[in-house]
């Protein structure tokens, strides 16, 4: 049996020491902002994991469509990973987000396009699970699952305009600021290093969990092949 | 392209006569519909000075409901008694399959709703048919809802938790539509100035082509065997 490769347990230790340290610069090394206070350090683990759980989805349907073209197994396990790898740093964004809106906006929730359009997306993936949960073939499974993914990632950013044409009160705070909205900054240096660094720290991470869960797929179908093989 | 046309029509005409004999699909959609504008009524309190804000949205959901449960009876049918297999070995292209469904089941929407409007009017006494970017919307609307449905209804009917997951895999990514046709309805409803209502037309129409091509890109891989 294959032992794991060296580059990813060296991955491994470099995302834990990566996510010690944009932890330690979030509650240490970042100022406190003069308006939100404290509760604004929560933007920095908010933004990486909302980017990790659109690259999930990207990496699904750029997998997806490589399944569709080469039939290969292993792009259905790399969609399907990254899906799950994607719905979970999702709902760490939107849980993150609604705590800070709670104090900022003073509301769990607003019904603004990002908060929506996140929300529909989560819809959309838990249904793509649900949907192969109800294929036993593996090769249908791999097809319908490459399709949802194609149909679901092309309907986001549709979603999001149909929303956005009512006013957004969500900050943009990386390029084209408008000042007036509630809850928006301007980032000092300490806090674009800790912002950076956060980002780099859980795109390591994201790397890592999807190596490790093709693995799992893949040490699964070979448990499957050889119960075929002995349970005769 | 005069073969695919062809074979289009042929779907078409098969799912239409198989329907004007059997009266199965139209008859529960109409039913259903009729059933939700009922229970909107109850639901909504649906009083003379607050339906005319909500009407659109009231419509819409009763055409959204009634077209998921023509979708999934639509497939269900080719799938039970054996059609999907036997129209997969005509030696036509599989696309003419696709769009011949997709026609199919936008034809029993536009029926669905040509009944739904007139009786909302009568019952509520606003003549719906008055406006015709209404009836433009409505089109619009149900040609994007169709053309997404049949793909998924078409990969829904193939798995083992068929009739609870159509609804599942086709709202989240249906909702654009349902934005913006609401939104474009209540307009020509309220009688707004065109480029108010523009937008929502251009993002219907920019969606019913975006999933009319990827449907069309995909359907080969969900029917192979």
């Amino acid at each position: 049996m294959k032992t794991q490769p060296r580059l990813l347990t060296f991955l491994d230790t470099l995302a834990l020491i990566a996510m010690i340290v944009a932890t330690g610069m979030v509650f240490l090394y970042a100022p406190v902002e003069r308006v939100m206070g404290e509760v604004q350090k929560v933007f920095y683990f908010h933004v990486a994991t909302g980017w990790v759980g659109m690259l999930g989805f990207l990496v699904a349907v750029v997998a997806g469509v490589a399944y569709l073209v080469t039939r290969k197994t292993r792009w259905d396990l790399v969609g399907v990973g990254a899906i799950e790898i994607g719905l979970t740093f999702m709902l760490i964004n939107i849980i993150t987000g609604s705590i800070w809106a709670r104090p900022i906006w003073n509301t769990w929730w607003t019904w603004d396009p990002r908060l929506t359009t996140a929300t529909i997306m989560e819809l959309v993936y838990a249904a793509y699970l649900l949907l192969r949960q109800g294929i036993d073939d593996p090769e249908k499974r791999a097809r319908f699952g490459a399709v949802y993914a194609i149909v679901g990632f092309i309907s986001v950013p549709l979603t999001f305009f149909s929303i956005r044409i009512y006013r957004t009160i969500h900050p943009v705070v990386i390029g084209g600021a408008d000042p007036t909205v509630t809850g928006s900054f301007a980032m000092t240096p300490p806090m674009a290093q800790t912002f950076a660094v956060s980002l780099v720290a859980f795109s390591i991470l994201f790397i890592s969990l999807l190596w490790h869960r093709i693995r799992l797929g893949e040490l699964a179908q070979r448990v499957e092949q050889l119960r075929l093989k002995w349970m005769r | 392209m005069k073969g695919f046309l062809r074979a289009m029509l042929a779907v078409l005409w098969k799912d239409l006569a198989a329907e004007v004999r059997s009266r199965e699909l139209l008859s529960a959609m109409l039913v259903f519909a009729l059933l939700v504008i009922f229970i909107f009524n109850f639901a909504l309190d649906l009083e003379p000075n607050t339906r005319a804000s909500i009407t659109s949205g009231v419509l819409w959901v009763t055409f959204i409901f009634a077209g998921t449960l023509g979708l999934n009876r639509s497939l269900a049918i080719e799938k039970d008694r054996g059609c999907l297999d036997g129209l997969l070995l005509a030696p036509v292209d599989r696309a003419a399959i696709y769009f011949g469904k997709t026609a199919a089941n936008l034809i029993f929407m536009l029926v669905v709703a040509a009944i739904v409007l007139p009786v909302y009017s009568v019952f509520y006494n606003i003549n719906l048919f008055a406006r015709p970017g209404l009836l433009l919307v409505i089109f619009l609307g149900a040609e994007g809802y169709t053309a997404i449905g049949t793909l998924l209804a078409t990969m829904a009917v193939q798995t083992r938790t068929r009739d609870m997951l159509l609804p599942i895999l086709l709202f989240p990514v249906v909702i654009p539509v349902l934005v913006a046709a609401v939104k474009a309805s209540a307009g020509f409803l309220q009688t707004l100035p065109f480029e108010e209502i523009q937008p929502w037309l251009n993002l219907l129409i920019t969606y019913d082509i975006v999933f009319t091509a990827i449907a069309f890109m995909v359907f080969d891989s969900i029917v192979e065997e």
